[in-house]
């Protein structure tokens, strides 16, 4: 069983889900950021493949994507991190990245790559789910990584339940109409669509990401949803910590408690 | 022996121009693009639609544009040259042909809020121009490097009523521009229009903007019908940036063989120099905002970013449309440097009496590369005109 299934099993709510740019806030601080969330108390960590252009990102990430090619991030190199990692955490772990990175890498041989080094499964949001399944589903079943798609409050009914049937692991649920990193409290919208997107009855679990940044927009999302995902904010405050174990520390205690 | 099917070069019912194009879109751009694409088409062929964009196109935009016979030009080179005077619509390109299309679509689709992204600014331009003209509110983004360089037309879309938005992420040029116009969209799914000025983008764009393009090569047929008793050239050629002019100039003749397709990119300061624009040349296949097309990437995927004299040539990818026609070969693809433009430019001014813009003197300057035959009629297609880039022949300049 995926390290994802096993998760959910003995966990199904409250999940805490981190994302952290890889090769940010310096090269090799990937490694000690993921065995502190882990040590905190995170169930998932997503690690960020950083891309020139992140069309779905905010001005949070993008500036961390850029800060990490400038410090020199490939994707062997997030590899070889990510071996180091697990060595010793074992949690979930997601990559998370744009498309033409994973094509340029060939997509049979990232995939494969991916769960060698002890992937769980990854987020292409700019991979089309019809892309996906046409080429590249049978080849996910056979190596046993879960791949994850994004819903939104604009994904009808109908597409979720189809966008369900293809993922594994999770789904992603988009909070609100933005890219990542807005900052306000849940508004009445969105906590009708968290309802609807409930009664749905969807196999997979789903964490709600996006907009998700302190102790009241996670317990919210916790919710309506299995737990959620943080991004921007946890991005915001290892950017300018000088002890990353104590910020980390700090972040994710933060979070969990009031 | 096997028979060859007929080769497409439209785009096909699932998107895709042979293995180019499709929609690589987030989920959260999803829905808008549906909506698109499941509209686009449908309201082009209605009637008060085409009778409104053709009464726009000839009482507002000034067309038809005329077809110019180059007399001294063509004495130069021993050929037929022919002009397509893009240069004289109002605003002063091709761009304009596209965003009145898009902007009768916005409205009938009951979008409020127009928001579009430019490089050079002309495009900016033709999109604040028809979002004057129809009420409409206005947002371009634009890099802020773009802006210091393109400065009179940030002058005249802030006239125009349209709110410039400075884009200050990655490069600060039009890519970047382009992403900041696509999160915009994220952020406004319902009430906004997205007016993409070239034919790049995830499926319907390129198609829809080739469509509002392709006025170009079908007054072409009809004036040489007139001028020459025959409908097609020898030759076309026109420049690339993401390619939208020569869109509009092929599309009419992509399944005419005996016409052949010049497009030629802005090769820069020199192929190798690291310092180009010529994405169909040194480009790799990826996915890049919105399509797979050929792209300027570096071994590990990340954008290269382009380099031309002219800003609208300075796009690290192309419209999957080209990318097709190159694959196939139906279209050749040129390059020429900054050096041969600006001479050029110079030289279809003193010979023509006529200034083009930088990027239309990239097609000019594939004359001097390619073999004319004395009886053949060439169209080369003048997408733009020069005030925008009098700065740039003033430095470059030699008036003895």
């Amino acid at each position: 069983m995926s390290r994802l299934k096993t998760l959910f099993k003995h966990k199904n709510s409250n999940i805490l889900n981190i994302y952290i740019t890889a090769g940010f806030p310096a090269l090799n601080d990937t490694i000690l950021i993921v065995q502190e969330l882990e040590k905190a108390g995170a169930d998932i960590v997503e690690i960020g493949m950083p891309f020139s252009d992140p069309l779905a990102d905010g001005p949070t990430i993008q500036a961390s994507s850029q800060k990490a090619i400038e410090n020199g991030i490939t994707l062997s190199k997030i590899f070889e991190q990510v071996i180091e990692i697990r060595k010793t955490v074992q949690i979930p772990l997601i990559l998370m990245g744009y498309f033409n990175q994973v094509l340029k890498f060939g997509v049979p041989q990232f995939f494969r790559k991916a769960r060698e080094v002890g992937i769980d499964g990854l987020i292409i949001p700019d991979l089309p789910i019809d892309v996906y399944k046409n080429e590249y589903a049978s080849l996910v079943d056979e190596i046993d990584l879960d791949l994850i798609f994004l819903i939104t409050p604009q994904t009808s009914n109908e597409r979720i339940k189809m966008i369900d049937k293809l993922s594994n692991g999770f789904l992603y649920q988009v909070s609100s109409h933005s890219t990542t990193g807005a900052q306000q409290d849940l508004q009445t919208s969105q906590i009708e669509y968290f309802k609807r997107v409930k009664t749905l009855n969807l196999a997979n679990p789903t964490l709600i990401g996006f907009g998700i940044f302190n102790h009241d927009t996670f317990t919210a999302a916790c919710q309506y949803a299995n737990g959620a995902i943080i991004g921007s904010a946890f991005i915001n405050a290892v950017a300018n910590s000088t002890d990353l174990p104590s910020t980390i520390h700090q972040f994710v205690k933060d979070i969990s408690e009031s | 022996m096997k028979k060859y099917k007929h080769m497409h070069y439209q785009i096909n019912d699932k998107g895709y121009y042979g293995g180019f194009g499709g929609a690589y879109i987030p989920e959260m751009l999803h829905a808008n693009i549906e909506e698109l694409k499941t509209q686009y088409l449908r309201i082009i062929e209605q009637k008060d639609f085409q009778d409104e964009y053709k009464d726009l196109l000839s009482n507002y935009v000034g067309r038809p544009t005329p077809l110019s016979y180059a007399r001294r030009l063509s004495t130069k080179y021993r050929s037929k040259i022919y002009l397509k005077r893009e240069d004289l619509t109002h605003t002063g390109a091709h761009k304009i042909n596209n965003t009145v299309g898009q902007i009768l679509i916005a409205k009938r689709m009951g979008k409020t809020r127009i928001i579009a992204e430019t490089g050079a600014g002309q495009h900016g331009v033709a999109a604040a121009t028809v979002c004057a003209l129809m009420g409409m509110k206005c947002i371009v983004y634009m890099g802020e490097v773009d802006i210091k360089r393109q400065s009179p037309n940030v002058t005249r879309m802030k006239m125009l009523g349209a709110e410039v938005r400075v884009v200050k992420s990655g490069s600060r040029t039009l890519k970047d521009a382009t992403n900041e116009a696509i999160r915009d969209w994220i952020n406004h799914p319902v009430d906004t229009y997205y007016i993409i000025g070239s034919v790049v983008g995830p499926h319907p764009y390129p198609d829809m903007v080739a469509r509002f393009q392709s006025v170009i090569s079908d007054e072409i047929q009809k004036q040489l019908k007139r001028m020459e008793g025959r409908e097609f050239p020898d030759k076309v050629i026109a420049c690339v940036g993401g390619g939208s002019n020569a869109a509009g100039a092929f599309y009419h003749f992509l399944d005419n063989k005996e016409v052949e397709l010049i497009a030629v990119e802005g090769e820069g300061l020199g192929i190798t120099s690291g310092k180009t624009a010529a994405t169909i040349r040194i480009g790799e296949e990826g996915v890049f905002q919105g399509s797979k097309t050929l792209l300027m990437q570096d071994h590990e995927g990340q954008i290269v970013e382009p380099y031309s004299i002219s800003a609208g040539l300075d796009y690290p990818g192309v419209g999957p449309f080209h990318a097709h026609l190159f694959k196939s070969g139906r279209g050749t693809y040129l390059v020429a440097t900054d050096k041969e433009a600006l001479a050029a430019a110079f030289e279809l001014t003193k010979l023509e009496g006529i200034i083009p813009a930088l990027e239309s003197a990239h097609a000019l300057a594939a004359l001097k590369k390619i073999v004319l035959l004395p009886d053949e009629i060439v169209v080369v297609n003048l997408s733009g005109r020069g005030d925008k880039d009098l700065e740039i022949y003033s430095k470059n300049g030699n008036y003895e």
